[in-house]
């Protein structure tokens, strides 16, 4: 059918998990399916956000509750957005600054055991009279945010009171963590990993341990433009999808290293851009690093959806009265991700929700058993199931 | 007024200073790839921050109003090589303010004056907003202090009521502060 429209401008932020994009792009999955795509490096989440709602980006990687939050009107524009597309899987880390990590004195990177140490440090912090330590995120509408907070109170530490939370743009992290500003962080890839190497601290948990294989990133658009460009949203999904596909072949993912750095798409030294991208066992959901295909990590599940509401309800940005399922099933289209995958025959889930927490290993989805699904625990061992 | 600039272009920063001076504005300049901005807007309470649409500090900014819950200050972006049908359409999407690049006086100042007076709309929402919680609070401590009379003194709801409103105008207090000096003064006895 024919496209609506063949120059596309897609914005993303300079991080390792906009992967798809510059695979789609210099890979030529884009041309593959009539698309004349143009990437353009945005600043912040913020101006993805403005630049989307705008018209001046026709879509763009965005963090999973933008469309979300968007949707709802509280991320201060208030044009509805969507997904019908997520990107990735997993590739966020939690790392602190090198003197809180000496007083933590771990024995073990659990979440439990990382926890119990920061709480009692921050408890003889308190004792001592010391101001709250400072630990950063990057957009109030973040995984990042949820999995912190998520974390935190898991571990008995309230995230309003005990800490001070902040937001900082992830290029920024290592500098302010050196600065002294920020005590630590939770960053996407491969910022974690540079802060280690330059040896201004250390990553002590990621993403994967406090929510196994949970959603990262999305491809957002406003509904309007959905809705007008219906052929074109479907070519770049089924680009994008292709292009997960390529990623989570294990043989790529040192070409894919090479394309970013090469692109200067991350202004990151190539060995962090090669190990944030290296993983033991690539391309199968299994692994803790970046997923980007495998156990259906493209698909937009609406409890992911749901999981974002319930967690903005529970840290108060949202307000009284919103219908949540309405919300999220707004927002997260699944529908049109079945009519993509449908274009080149490949199955996907038939189900919108999938329940969260319960299993610890690779398993198959009811009712065909035919998808393969990592891993969905939550370091607290809490199950979700959305209905 | 106190304006935050917010731009990483030392040159173009500079440019700009000059003439929100000449109209009269206290301004603070920053770069967001060396001020920790958080920080900064704590310590200088800008009325007003003009941020360039491009620096990655608009992530901090935009989250100090939510983290706080605090009304968030106005702010203004301005874009460096926009054309006028982007900022139109970016008005029309919701996007807060929009500047075009150069920054001349003639242009600047009726955009400041804009945020101005959405800044003090903001204002007086706020100040509503606690006029009304203070109220609240009157009618809720005025109860109180006629409980302890209609206890102490044995009166009825009206005789109690009566004789605060006496106390109160007797020595020239709100009745909330007559109620509130009369709690206090029950917990100390």
């Amino acid at each position: 059918m024919a496209l609506e429209k063949n120059d596309i401008k897609l914005g993303l932020v300079p991080l390792i998990d906009a992967a798809p994009l510059i695979v789609a792009k210099e890979k030529g999955f884009f041309e593959e399916q009539g698309l004349n795509v143009t990437l353009s490096v945005e600043a912040s989440w913020a101006s993805i956000r403005d630049k989307v709602a705008a018209g001046l980006l026709d879509a763009a990687h965005m963090l999973a509750p933008m469309p979300i939050a968007a949707t709802a009107g509280i991320d201060g524009v208030g044009v509805p957005m969507m997904t019908a597309l997520s990107l990735n899987l997993n590739g966020n880390a939690i790392a602190v600054s090198q003197s809180l990590y000496w007083r933590l004195q771990l024995d073990e990177l659990t979440p439990i055991s990382v926890g119990e140490r920061l709480k009692r440090v921050l408890e003889a912090d308190r004792a001592a009279g010391a101001p709250p330590r400072v630990f950063a995120h990057v957009f109030p509408f973040s995984p990042h945010h949820y999995e912190l907070r998520y974390w935190l109170a898991g571990c008995d530490i309230d995230p309003d009171r005990d800490l001070q939370l902040v937001v900082i743009p992830p290029p920024q992290m290592v500098r302010a963590l050196r600065d002294g500003s920020i005590d630590g962080f939770c960053v996407g890839a491969p910022w974690g990993a540079v802060a280690q190497a330059a040896g201004i601290g250390r990553v002590v948990l990621n993403k994967y341990q406090i929510w196994n294989n949970s959603p990262e990133k999305v491809l957002g658009v406003t509904r309007a433009w959905a809705e007008a460009h219906p052929q074109t949203h479907l070519a770049l999904i089924a680009a994008l999808i292709r292009a997960a596909q390529w990623l989570d072949q294990p043989a790529n993912r040192s070409e894919a290293a090479r394309l970013i750095v090469e692109g200067h798409y991350v202004e990151a030294t190539p060995e962090t851009v090669h190990e944030s991208l290296a993983v033991g066992a690539p391309g199968k959901p299994e692994n803790a690093g970046l997923v980007f295909h495998a156990g259906a990590a493209t698909f937009p599940w609406v409890s992911h959806a749901l999981w974002f509401v319930g967690q903005m309800r529970r840290w108060n940005q949202l307000p009284p009265g919103i219908d949540g399922d309405a919300l999220a099933r707004a927002s997260y289209r699944p529908d049109l991700y079945r009519a993509a995958a449908a274009q080149f025959g490949m199955p996907c889930p038939a189900v919108d929700l999938k329940s969260e927490g319960q299993h610890t290993g690779i398993h198959t989805l009811s009712p065909d058993h035919t998808i393969e699904l990592g891993a969905d625990r939550f370091f607290d061992g809490a199950g979700y199931s959305p209905s | 007024m106190r304006v935050m600039l917010v731009d990483d272009e030392p040159e173009r920063r500079a440019a700009t200073e000059a003439p929100l001076r000449l109209l009269g504005h206290e301004v603070v300049g920053f770069s967001t790839s060396t001020s920790d901005l958080a920080a900064a807007v704590k310590r200088h309470q800008p009325d007003v921050i003009l941020v360039d649409v491009d620096v990655p500090g608009r992530d901090t900014l935009e989250s100090l109003g939510q983290v706080t819950r605090d009304r968030p200050r106005p702010i203004v972006l301005f874009a460096s090589h926009s054309e006028p049908e982007t900022i139109r359409k970016a008005l029309q999407a919701g996007v807060s303010s929009y500047v075009v690049d150069g920054m001349n006086p003639a242009r600047l100042k009726p955009i400041i004056d804009v945020a101005i007076a959405r800044f003090e709309e903001f204002q007086a929402l706020r100040n509503e907003l606690e006029e009304t919680r203070s109220k609240l609070a009157d009618r809720r401590d005025i109860e109180k202090a006629k409980g302890l009379l209609m206890k102490r003194r044995n009166l009825d709801e009206n005789g109690a009521y009566e004789l605060l409103r006496r106390m109160a105008m007797d020595r020239n207090l709100k009745l909330g502060d007559a109620a509130r000096t009369l709690i206090a003064a029950a917990e100390l006895l």
